[in-house]
């Protein structure tokens, strides 16, 4: 007897319709936390708590409740997982995804539940607010074209490197970053001598590292996480000794924090991102320093993540629509999409507004990976590109003509014109 | 004292059916009065189209004794032929032919494909088999993944989704549920018949002694390639079924760890009897479902749900290496051979 009344209380567990109480908002966090950019996603859940906690856990008068589902940067782990969050814990908002196939399937998911809200964790993939984007699908951080504008005109105009080889990694985000940087690099009058793809969570680059052609005078290196420190290990061993200039999650904290001397290789690689680490502006040195005391040293990174910031604007920004309409989710929450349409999103790292297709325009930094005396790295800024838009300032026909990234595209030759 | 001994009659067929198949089959069908989508769809749809992989290896694994790694990518094969020859939002690959072409189209190729790597592998035994499947596996996957002219390379197709037949949409859950729990109930009266009739027989008679089986005029070889194409089709519907349900695939889908996770799915259910996969993917399911939830429930950090997935199947594995079946089965057979007190005997 006991036997069937322990499985009758499991089923009613498992089945029981989700409570939803009118004066809690619930958050789902869709994040990685397994596969290369794992060590990422823990910071973006980090920041998500962060953001919850400064703001006392209330958004626009109710209570915050929040649910993380991990995903493994698959598309279908994604799904997987979103559709849980929304069918089962019966949450309001899902905030992430963290990788640029995955914010591509959840664009086309959020199709199918136009009455809930998905703020974007961090992804990039161009694709997902620029081809036929879902109308609840919104993105505060700029995507992986507008991250990587800014850093090839500086190389050419700035180092004078005008021949390079590039290394990207062989998927949407990887493409994208690298159109951002080509765009801007061929118009300034450089030239892409060769590129090589390699697949995400590949171990063994020493077939690419082998085949890298002698005569550039740089290399960019568009990989990330763990990828990124078997690149420079393997990099190292083979004595190589070129200039390098990386893509935007290449001299992330993942990468400058991690064990081993290979990162050493990346001292004076100009990257291109969305963080400046010695920004001096008083709201992200005050964000760096919640962030530093709300977490103990080993637990979290020297200054937040690029993951973690994308996560802390992403659940900022619901958490400040929430305020501005006073919690009211009801009419299928078109209170919230008009109010996150319009905001004027007062980061850490400046103002952030939504276009037409409901992506960021933004500032995008130039670093330069230097020692911080300490035996470590860090990221020192170097320049700016303010208000980089989502067509790269194109016209949106030309940004359309020039195609969708890709191993391909752009072609440097015509944009060199 | 003669009493007249009545020959039983011959029991109609339906007594014959167990009663717990009765009662499992009767929950099954009234599921979507009491779960809610997600347990219908997610869990449940998922549990079904897993079982049925997994009911292909446990065909090729129980009885023809050949561990085979290949049937995640056979049926990742069906569902990229699906989004290649049907439907897809990557217009410029998609052929959109329409149903009733795509869907034998694919189910043939991936049986084709299935038998060639059968034709390969036979002639190998034990690990040997493992090794040469797996490396097959995951040639496909890298293949998939670089391949942009056919497969679309990493990003592979979405908007896969299934057609909208008798004005029924498929993937609404109640639908989706009942579909997949179709054809998972048929894969498995489809593997019970060919394990009875003189094929099943005469595989199982080679899984024991091939050369005894060769002596005896039985061509081992092509028993052993026709279970491989038979497996094929099972699995080739599973990863229709799949497709439809994620409405995309990519390489992801028939990654090293999927194909590993279908292996650890007929071994944690039990490689003796076809409802072994169902229950093996039920309990992966729940625990890949629920590991984040049953660890922050216990104030622990979420991070570590694989941990959980992990110790849950070693515990099963530990405690029964024929799987949750055969925790089952010595269960019984321990009551069986309790004596009873007052008649003597068992039972």
């Amino acid at each position: 007897m006991k036997k069937y009344f322990l499985g009758a209380v499991a089923a009613a567990a498992l089945f029981a319709p989700q409570a939803m109480a009118q004066d809690t908002i619930k958050l789902g966090i869709l994040v990685a936390l397994e596969g290369a950019f794992a060590a990422g996603g823990a910071d973006g859940v980090r920041n998500v708590e962060l953001a919850i906690s400064q703001a006392g856990g209330m958004a626009g008068g109710k209570k915050i409740e929040f649910v993380v589902a991990p995903s493994d940067t698959t598309p279908d782990t994604a799904v997987r997982q979103a559709r849980k969050l929304i069918e089962q814990d019966g949450v309001d908002i899902i905030i992430g995804p963290l990788s640029g196939s995955e914010g591509i399937a959840l664009r086309d998911y959020a199709k199918t539940i136009p009455e809930k809200t998905v703020i974007n964790g961090v992804s990039g993939a161009l694709e997902t607010t620029w081809v036929d984007p879902a109308p609840n699908f919104f993105r505060f951080n700029p995507d992986g074209a507008q991250w990587g504008y800014g850093l090839g005109s500086y190389v050419v105009n700035e180092k004078g490197w005008k021949r390079v080889a590039t290394v990207a990694a062989d998927y949407s985000f990887g493409y994208t970053n690298f159109l951002g940087f080509a765009v801007d690099f061929c118009k300034a009058g450089g030239d892409i001598v060769e590129r090589f793809w390699v697949p995400l969570g590949s171990s063994d680059f020493g077939g690419v590292i082998a085949a890298l052609p002698d005569d550039v005078d740089a290399i960019y290196l568009g990989v990330g996480g763990t990828d990124a420190i078997n690149f420079l290990n393997q990099y190292e061993q083979a004595g190589t000794e070129t200039n390098l200039i990386g893509g935007t999650i290449m001299a992330d904290q993942t990468v400058l924090t991690s064990k081993g001397r290979a990162k050493d290789a990346l001292i004076g690689t100009p990257t291109s991102g969305w963080l400046a680490e010695d920004n001096d502006s008083p709201e992200w040195t005050s964000y760096v320093k919640a962030y530093q005391d709300a977490f103990p040293e080993s637990e979290r990174f020297p200054s937040p993540s690029l993951f973690g910031v994308g996560y802390y604007i992403a659940t900022t920004a619901a958490i400040a629509a929430l305020n501005e309409i006073g919690g009211d989710l009801s009419g299928g929450q078109a209170k919230l999409h008009a109010a996150l349409s319009s905001l004027e999103h007062k980061t850490p790292l400046g103002v952030i507004s939504l276009n037409e297709n409901r992506q960021a325009t933004g500032t995008i930094m130039i670093n330069e990976v230097v020692e911080d005396g300490q035996g470590g790295l860090r990221n020192a800024l170097v320049g700016k590109a303010e208000g980089v838009t989502q067509t790269l300032g194109m016209s949106a026909e030309d940004f359309r003509a020039m195609g969708l990234p890709s191993r391909d595209t752009p072609d440097c030759a015509a944009l060199r014109g | 004292m003669a009493v007249i001994e009545r020959q039983p009659a011959e029991p109609y067929w339906v007594e014959r059916i167990p009663a717990p198949v009765w009662a499992v089959g009767f929950l099954l069908l009234i599921m979507p009065a009491v779960a809610n989508d997600f347990v219908l769809f997610q869990v449940f749809g998922w549990t079904f189209i897993l079982g049925m992989i997994a009911l292909s290896l446990m065909f090729l694994a129980g009885y023809g004794g050949m561990v085979s790694l290949i049937q995640m990518s056979v049926a990742a094969l069906a569902g990229y032929m699906v989004a290649i020859f049907g439907p897809s939002g990557v217009e410029a690959l998609s052929l959109f032919l329409p149903w009733y072409v795509y869907i034998p189209v694919a189910v043939v190729i991936a049986t084709i494909g299935g038998a060639l790597v059968g034709a390969l592998a036979v002639r190998t035994e034990g690990i040997y088999t493992i090794m040469i499947t797996l490396a097959i596996a995951s040639a496909f996957f890298y293949f998939t993944r670089q391949n942009y002219g056919i497969f679309n390379g990493y990003t592979g197709f979405n908007l896969v989704v299934p057609p909208q037949l008798f004005g029924v949409d498929w993937r609404q859950p109640v639908p989706f549920y009942y579909l997949t729990l179709g054809m998972a109930a048929l894969s498995w009266l489809v593997v019970v018949y060919v394990s009875r009739s003189p094929f099943g027989l005469a595989l199982q008679g080679v899984r024991d002694n091939p050369r005894r089986m060769a002596a005896l005029g039985f061509n081992v070889t092509a028993h052993r390639i026709a279970a491989y194409a038979f497996a094929s089709v099972i699995a080739a519907f599973g990863g229709i079924l799949l497709v439809w349900q994620n409405a995309q695939i990519s390489p992801g889908t028939a990654g090293i760890p999927a194909v590993i996770d279908i292996l650890v799915i007929a071994v944690v259910g039990g490689l003796k009897r076809p409802i072994g996969p169902f229950i093996g993917a039920l309990i992966y399911v729940l625990l890949r479902s629920f590991a984040p939830d049953a660890l922050s429930a216990f104030g622990l950090s979420t991070e570590r749900f694989k941990l959980l997935i992990g110790l849950g199947f070693l515990l099963i594995v530990f405690f029964s290496p024929d799987g949750v079946l055969g925790l089952w089965e010595r269960w019984r057979a321990r009551r069986a051979s309790k004596a009873d007190p007052l008649r003597g005997g068992s039972r």
